[in-house]
């Protein structure tokens, strides 16, 4: 089974159909013993940093949130999880993030752009030209070659702090980091839920990781 | 690289799909779940439902169908049509509407602009703009191109930027149905002044009418109903065509396991 963290912030009816359509158990829940009992962990989200690091610490769920992380199960971060995963943000100084993969959320600055980035963009292997299936390094994107496009929204951005984390780059006016990777901790900035195919790859890969009960060992274990 | 995005629209009248050309004289088109789940399979960008009931009372049918559609597809999803206050705006994402546009509820009422890009993010709120061409400019058009405001369609467009939209669905009134091409004047007068993404819409007839929308009219999508309905042109056509012309769309991929 999976866990959705139900936190009011963002459709997650959507990202939990996405779930079932694949062929996977998915329930909605605010419960850490709920939590505990599932094989994945799925932290979605659209609104504010700020908002979404309150929201969760009046509910409680920080403390679980960081245990299951420990746990060595898979977790993903969809958008806004996948920023409040950061140490701070742009959207909002003053409140802190997770601090689950050291570095800063930024806000898009190019003038020229429109904000937010919104629509069908590319994803691509960090190290640049990998050949077809490049991305499929990660296991979450096994299947997803290079330059797969997927749904975004957002205004902000991650800016990690160690490279190898990040696990594919999109590019609007920067290249940014559009997915990270690091032991069980999966995240992406895109919506895989809103994706069609491509991100029902995703959710697919996830769903999978998850009933196969991967503990990874540590990043050097990275590879198929 | 970004793509511009290519969007079907469904106008649904209690619960089927109808295309209105000028507004008048509508068809039944089918059933929106149905037809959602073709556009899916085409790898159509985005959906939009234009909900075109009259009375107020059977906006209930309307939640099913956004339900029963988000069941199903796995895109983004727009709802617009008789959206009132902030509990029309809730309901419609809790039954799995991805962004809501409001037109003459926002015309009515600026704040609610705000108000509801505050309570559920920029990036779900739609503001449609009707215009139509008058002497020296635009005016917005409300209660589906019936109402004329007086007011000009770009000052309009600026404010509710400023407001907290996310993005503005733009028809022409001039061009709506006539398959005559987009109002690319219009069009392109709106983009430059936001900072927030246009969907160009009204007017679309050729492919050709696409591509001026989107390099002339600078519009960051299309928007069309009858060429996509009855079938003129399919959406991997359109964008053949628009990538063969050098405009940037997503390309459909197969992801059937190999």
């Amino acid at each position: 089974m999976i866990a959705i963290v139900d936190y009011q912030m963002g459709n997650l009816r959507s990202v939990q159909k996405a779930f079932e359509h694949m062929g996977f158990e998915a329930v909605i829940t605010d419960a850490p013993e709920v939590m505990m009992d599932a094989a994945g962990l799925v932290l979605p989200g659209v609104g504010a940093f700020g908002d979404c690091y309150r929201e969760l610490n009046s509910r409680g769920l920080v403390s679980p949130l960081l245990e299951w992380v420990g746990s060595g199960r898979p977790f993903l971060g969809i958008c806004l999880g996948l920023q409040i995963l950061f140490r701070s943000s742009e959207e909002s100084s003053g409140t802190p993030g997770l601090k689950v993969i050291p570095g800063a959320v930024k806000r898009f600055t190019n003038g020229s752009l429109k904000v937010p980035h919104m629509g069908w963009n590319q994803v691509r292997h960090p190290k640049g030209s990998g050949g077809d299936h490049a991305l499929a390094e990660c296991p979450l994107f096994e299947g997803i070659p290079d330059g797969a496009y997927f749904y975004f929204v957002h205004s902000y951005y991650v800016v990690p702090e160690e490279p190898d984390v990040t696990c594919c780059v999109t590019d609007y006016g920067v290249t940014f980091t559009s997915a990270i990777w690091r032991d069980n901790v999966y995240a992406v900035q895109f919506h895989p839920e809103k994706s069609q195919d491509a991100g029902l790859r995703v959710i697919e890969n996830f769903g999978r990781l998850a009933l196969r009960g991967s503990r990874h060992v540590g990043t050097g274990a990275r590879g198929k | 690289m970004l793509t511009k995005r290519i969007i079907p629209c469904l106008d649904v009248k209690d619960g089927r799909v109808v295309k209105g050309v000028n507004f008048v004289g509508l068809r039944d088109a089918g059933d929106p779940v149905e037809v959602a789940k073709r556009y899916d399979e085409e790898q159509a960008d985005e959906l939009v439902f234009l909900d075109i009931t009259a009375s107020y009372e059977k906006r209930g049918i309307m939640l099913s169908v956004v339900s029963r559609t988000a069941e199903q597809v796995f895109m983004p999803l727009t709802v617009g049509g008789g959206i009132r206050t902030i509990d029309d705006i809730r309901e419609l994402l809790r039954a799995g509407a991805d962004k809501i546009s409001i037109n003459t509820a926002a015309v009515n009422d600026w704040q609610l602009v705000a108000r509801s890009s505050e309570r559920f993010g920029s990036q779900c709120i739609v503001v449609a703009i009707d215009a139509k061409r008058r002497e020296g400019g635009f005016e917005v058009y409300v209660h589906g191109g019936r109402t004329p405001t007086g007011m000009d369609a770009i000052e309009w467009a600026e404010r509710v930027n400023k407001l907290g939209a996310g993005e503005i669905l733009l028809t022409s009134m001039d061009y709506d149905g006539t398959q005559k091409g987009y109002d690319i004047e219009l069009t392109q007068a709106i983009a430059r002044n936001v900072s927030i993404p246009v969907i160009a819409s009204g007017g679309a007839g050729t492919l050709e009418h696409l591509y001026e929308a989107l390099i002339q009219g600078e519009a960051d999508a299309v928007l069309a109903a009858s060429i996509f309905h009855y079938r003129t042109y399919t959406i991997r056509e359109t964008k053949e065509y628009l990538k063969s012309r050098g405009v940037c769309v997503r390309e459909a991929v197969d992801f059937s396991d190999e």
